[in-house]
C-alpha cells in the first residue's frame, strides 16, 4: 500500500496552486473580485491547514474552497436578489451542502468529481485540473459517482439514514 | 494565469497580520551573503547561512507546524536589527527568541553565549565551565556548530583556547569578518 501523502509546508502548497486558483476565480468573476476571493481562498485554506490529516487531493480541496467563495460572491453581487423569493431548500441547506453530504460514502475521486460537477457546477475541464486528470476521466468519475449514489439510494431509505437529506426522488431529478 | 507580485505580497501580509502562521521566513541580504531568517509568534526562530528556502521548509514545518510561509513582515524586526548590526550601528540584539527544537543542554549553553559581549571573545572551555560542565568543551563546540541563531547568538565570538578561530558553520572567513566588524580582530 502506498504511504499516505503528508501535508506539505504551506509555502509549497501555496506556490503550487496559486496560479490555478486565480485562473479558476478569474473565469467566474471580475478582476478585483477575483483577487479578493483569491486572498480569502488561501486565508481559509491557511486557517484549516494545521487540521489536515493528509496531503491527498489538496488541489480539489483548495478549488472547492474557491468554488464556494465564487458562489457566495455571485449571490451577494446579484443586485435584485433581495426582491426574488428564496429558492425552496427542503432542509435549509443549499444544494452544494446537500450533495456534499449525500456523497460522503463515495470513493474520494468519484465524490470529488460529483460534488464539483453537480454541487459547484464546474466544467469537466476545471474538474480535470482539480483532480490532476483528464476531462474524460473526470466525466467518467462523476458518472460513476452518480450511478453509485443511485444504487445506494435505491438500496436504502436515505431519509432514515440521514434525516436532513432531501428525498431520494429529488436526488434523481437533480442528478439525471 | 500568473499571480502578480502585488497580489502575492498582499496575501502574505494578510496571512501574517491575521496571526495564521506557525512560522514565517524571508531571505535577508547581508554583507556576508543572503541569510534565511525565520520567526514565530514567540520570536526569532532560525537563521540559516544557506538561504535556499526549499532546503529548510520541511524542517521548519516539522519543528514549528505546517503553516510555513515566506513573509517579509514576519521577520521585519530581526531584519532591521541585522541591518543595523552589519552597518556597525548595533552592538546588541533586542529580540525574543524561539528555541523550540533545541535540546535543554544546548539551550543552557546558548543562554550563556548570549551574554558574551560585542567585540569580545571567549573559549569553548570557558563556556563549558559556565554551564557547570568544565570538561564539555567539545560538546559546547557541537552546540555552537548547530546554533539555530548565528550572529544574533554570537557563536562567532567563541574561539579555541589558543586563540585560533577553530571553526564556524558559516565558514571561517565569515567568522573572521564578523569579529573584524566588531573590532575583536585587527
Amino acid at each position: 500500500m502506498d504511504a499516505v501523502a503528508t501535508v506539505p509546508p504551506f509555502e509549497r502548497f501555496y506556490v503550487e496552486h496559486r496560479d490555478i486558483v486565480l485562473g479558476f476565480l478569474r473565469k467566474r468573476m471580475g478582476g478585483q473580485a477575483a483577487e479578493d476571493a483569491f486572498q480569502e481562498t488561501f486565508l481559509r485554506a491557511l486557517r484549516a491547514y494545521d487540521r489536515l490529516e493528509h496531503g491527498e487531493h489538496l488541489r480539489a480541496w483548495v478549488l472547492t474552497i474557491a468554488a464556494r467563495l465564487a458562489i457566495d460572491t455571485s449571490r451577494r453581487a446579484r443586485p435584485t436578489a433581495h426582491e426574488l423569493p428564496e429558492l425552496p431548500v427542503e432542509d435549509g441547506r443549499p444544494a452544494y451542502a446537500q450533495i456534499e453530504h449525500l456523497a460522503d460514502g463515495l470513493p474520494p475521486t468519484e465524490r470529488a468529481a460529483l460534488v464539483l460537477r453537480y454541487a459547484y457546477d464546474l466544467s469537466y475541464d476545471d474538474i480535470a485540473v482539480a483532480l490532476s486528470s483528464s476531462p474524460e476521466a473526470a466525466r467518467q468519475a462523476a458518472s460513476a459517482g452518480v450511478r453509485r449514489l443511485r444504487s445506494l439510494a435505491q438500496g436504502r431509505d436515505l431519509r432514515e439514514q440521514t434525516p436532513s437529506a432531501p428525498k431520494p426522488g429529488r436526488i434523481h431529478d437533480r442528478l439525471a | 494565469m500568473t499571480v502578480s507580485p502585488d497580489l502575492d505580497r498582499r496575501f502574505r501580509e494578510s496571512a501574517t497580520a491575521e496571526g495564521l502562521l506557525d512560522v514565517g521566513f524571508d531571505v535577508v541580504e547581508s554583507p556576508i551573503g543572503p541569510l534565511l531568517v525565520a520567526a514565530t509568534e514567540r520570536g526569532l526562530a532560525r537563521i540559516f547561512f544557506d538561504a535556499e528556502p526549499e532546503l529548510h521548509l520541511e524542517r521548519l514545518a516539522r519543528t514549528f507546524g505546517p503553516r510555513v510561509l515566506r513573509s517579509a513582515p514576519a521577520v521585519d524586526a530581526a531584519h532591521r536589527q541585522l541591518d543595523e548590526y552589519f552597518a556597525g550601528d548595533r552592538s546588541a540584539f533586542a529580540l525574543d527568541v524561539d528555541l523550540r527544537g533545541t535540546a535543554p543542554f544546548a539551550q543552557q549553553v546558548l543562554g550563556e553565549l548570549a551574554r558574551v559581549p560585542y567585540g569580545q571573545t571567549t573559549t569553548y572551555g570557558t563556556l563549558a565551565a559556565k554551564v557547570g560542565a568544565p570538561r564539555a568543551a567539545r560538546a559546547v563546540g557541537t552546540v555552537m556548530n548547530r546554533n539555530p541563531l548565528p550572529i544574533v547568538l554570537p557563536c562567532h565570538r567563541v574561539v579555541g583556547a589558543n586563540g585560533s578561530l577553530t571553526g564556524y558553520a558559516g565558514g571561517l572567513d565569515v567568522k573572521e569578518r564578523l569579529l573584524r566588524l566588531e573590532g575583536a580582530l585587527l
